[in-house]
């Protein structure tokens, strides 16, 4: 843990590095500053979760260096990349890592799109707009596992809902999530179902941030409203959607909740293994711990490929 | 842009014009997906209500009718949840009340004292956020079972406590857990708040010579009741909907300790396939928690959602 070594300053008027104070009044100074004084409130918090976190980091990324399949305990004499190789050399772990890359950029692309077309819906003067934004959201509410159970019934394969639309049109029922064609592309569906509300949530509290008079100035230059939209409104939610972005993309990674418990085991449906479900499967169903830890590391990496340029680009924007 | 004002202008218009195709268009879509959001949820609904030859006979969508009707799929999965919904609230509601002060405190800390280093500090909560929870299973798994098994040694201290099961001493590490990865995203939601807040307010208390922890009890914590509903109600509803560290620590949904999102996917499975009535009826009664808190809350639990992403 990297807890108390980090910058540790006064902020007082006087400034105490200053040649010829003695080093008690230093640090009188320093047991007075606002970082002293304030860490028990932000450094109780930030050890907790520090050591979670952080320690939970480290630990895992021991382990992925050892060849560590849950006896006795890892041994960590002699530590070496082999998992890694052995991922990379893995067809499955390719195939989960293309899925992965699949989900995440469909998912989080339709969703995006989704929920800015439902909050420009309800943002251009519609009545009930409460009523109707609380029944679009209601997925949220919802865990992963339900959702799953919701959409397991919706896709079922027998007398589901989706194929009685489809035997009525005249088709043969579809086994949406057996068909490795299209079981990836049903379960984006279904996660889009859950999460465009939120994206919605987003825009449409981006959207009520701008001000009033941009609609009225661009109906005096003749503007439509579908143009105004396009080439004024949208713009400038650039900040709402990037944060959105993230939110959406890290529940993408996080999708294994949703794919063990619409099969109730370790092995998604057909072609839709990702790299979480391929993680949990080694690590806790064959006991592969090294592996599954291997796979963690670069999925974690994966997260923070996505996260660094938000935190960069947040910082810029001033709200960091 | 804001509803208030476009709202007027569009009843004094709709007054005027009689039938408008492009509103009539507008709203045809906003129907259509209401449609789309609460199809699976009235199917749900629906299918837990039927017997099972209405479920395979009648629409998936149609309510049950006539001898079809049956509250037994309730019954059953209410009986064999009962027990998984004492575990998953004594687990939840614990866990968000420590999480919530402490993320408070953090986000005091963070916000309305100043010192150097404070963004670095602020970027590691940050990034704590943002961790995928794979990365931290097998060594939470390994700490609880091997290295700390805390539900082992506290059994005893449950055994003697009024109403409560030795077995729920498996819930203090699934709580402990809870609460420091929750600790990151509850700070953020309270740090918006507290910068929304006019500097003035500590400034003047500062002056006065009051100290960071009178300044913290006095005014922030008052101030902050709203979020603290905002904060609660997301929280609950993330740590009572969690599945992952129950699945890692717990492992086995047919375990006494098992919260309720650890059984549902088991529920109602036969040799002969998915019991979809008693499956729905489960998955309902295991979100109705969390969809009362959110009908009751719908604003709070919208604004959790929207300073989540800011």
């Amino acid at each position: 843990m990297t807890t108390h070594n980090t910058t540790e300053t006064t902020e007082s008027a006087a400034d105490p590095s200053e040649e010829g104070i003695d080093w008690q009044t230093k640090l009188r100074y320093f047991l007075n500053s606002d970082f002293v004084r304030s860490s028990p409130y932000w450094g109780i918090p930030f050890i907790i979760m520090g050591i979670a976190v952080y320690g939970g980091i480290g630990y895992n990324l021991a382990i992925s260096f050892t060849d560590y399949a849950g006896i006795a305990r890892p041994s960590f004499s002699s530590l070496d990349l082999e998992m890694y190789r052995r991922a990379l050399a893995d067809e499955s772990f390719r195939a989960a890592a293309f899925q992965n890359f699949v989900l995440l950029v469909g998912f989080t692309s339709i969703s995006l799109g989704l929920g800015l077309f439902l909050a420009v819906l309800l943002d251009y003067g519609i009545r009930y707009k409460e009523t109707i934004q609380t029944i679009y959201l209601l997925p949220m509410a919802l865990s992963f596992v339900v959702t799953a159970q919701l959409w397991l019934w919706m896709y079922s394969p027998g007398n589901g809902v989706l194929n009685v639309f489809v035997t009525a049109l005249g088709f043969d029922s579809i086994d949406w999530l057996g068909d490795p064609r299209i079981a990836l592309a049903a379960v984006i569906f279904a996660l889009v179902w859950q999460f465009s509300g939120y994206a919605m949530v987003v825009f449409l509290a981006g959207l009520q941030s701008l001000p009033d008079d941009q609609f009225e100035a661009a109906k005096v230059d003749g503007a439509s409203t579908t143009k105004t939209y396009i080439r004024i409104i949208i713009p400038q939610l650039k900040q709402a959607s990037v944060g959105a972005a993230v939110v959406l993309m890290l529940f993408a990674l996080k999708a294994f909740d949703f794919l063990y418990a619409i099969t109730g085991n370790y092995r998604p449906p057909n072609g839709t293994d990702i790299l979480a479900t391929l993680m949990v499967r080694e690590a806790f169903q064959y006991g592969q711990w090294a592996y599954g830890a291997a796979i963690a590391t670069m999925l974690l990496l994966l997260s923070l490929a996505v996260i660094a340029p938000y935190l960069i680009f947040q910082h810029r924007q001033g709200s960091l | 842009m804001s509803q208030s004002t476009s709202d007027t202008n569009l009843d004094v218009a709709s007054v005027v014009e009689d039938v408008n195709l492009r509103r009539v268009g507008h709203y045809t879509i906003v129907i259509l997906f209401l449609g789309f959001f609460l199809l699976p949820l009235i199917t749900g609904i629906m299918t837990a209500l039927k017997t099972s030859t209405a479920v395979a006979n009648t629409l998936p969508f149609m309510p049950p009718l006539g001898d079809g009707f049956t509250l037994a799929n309730l019954e059953y999965a209410f009986n064999r949840l009962s027990y998984a919904f004492v575990n998953s609230l004594l687990m939840a509601i614990p866990a968000t009340i420590i999480n919530v002060l402490l993320a408070s405190m953090a986000a005091f800390g963070l916000t309305m004292v100043r010192w150097r280093g404070q963004l670095g500090i602020l970027v590691l909560f940050l990034i704590g956020i943002f961790v995928p929870y794979q990365a931290v299973l097998v060594p939470l798994a390994r700490f609880w079972n091997n290295i700390f098994p805390i539900a082992d040694m506290l059994e005893p201290v449950f055994a003697i406590v009024p109403l409560i099961q030795g077995y729920h001493s498996a819930l203090v590490p699934l709580i402990i857990t809870h609460v420091a990865y929750g600790i990151p995203i509850c700070m953020l939601l309270f740090r918006s708040y507290y910068q929304s807040l006019p500097n003035s307010l500590v400034e003047a208390a500062k002056i006065d010579g009051a100290s960071i922890t009178k300044i913290y009890r006095r005014i922030i914590l008052p101030i902050s009741k709203p979020m603290f509903g905002v904060v609660f109600i997301y929280q609950f509803t993330q740590i009572y909907n969690e599945f992952l560290f129950s699945f890692t620590l717990i492992t086995s949904a047919n375990s006494s300790e098992a919260p309720i999102t650890l059984i549902i996917p088991t529920i109602g499975t036969s040799t002969s396939g998915i019991d979809f009535g008693i499956r729905m009826a489960a998955a309902f009664l295991a979100a109705l928690p969390t969809i009362i808190l959110y009908v009751a809350f719908a604003e709070q639990f919208a604004k959790g959602l929207e300073t989540e992403s800011a």
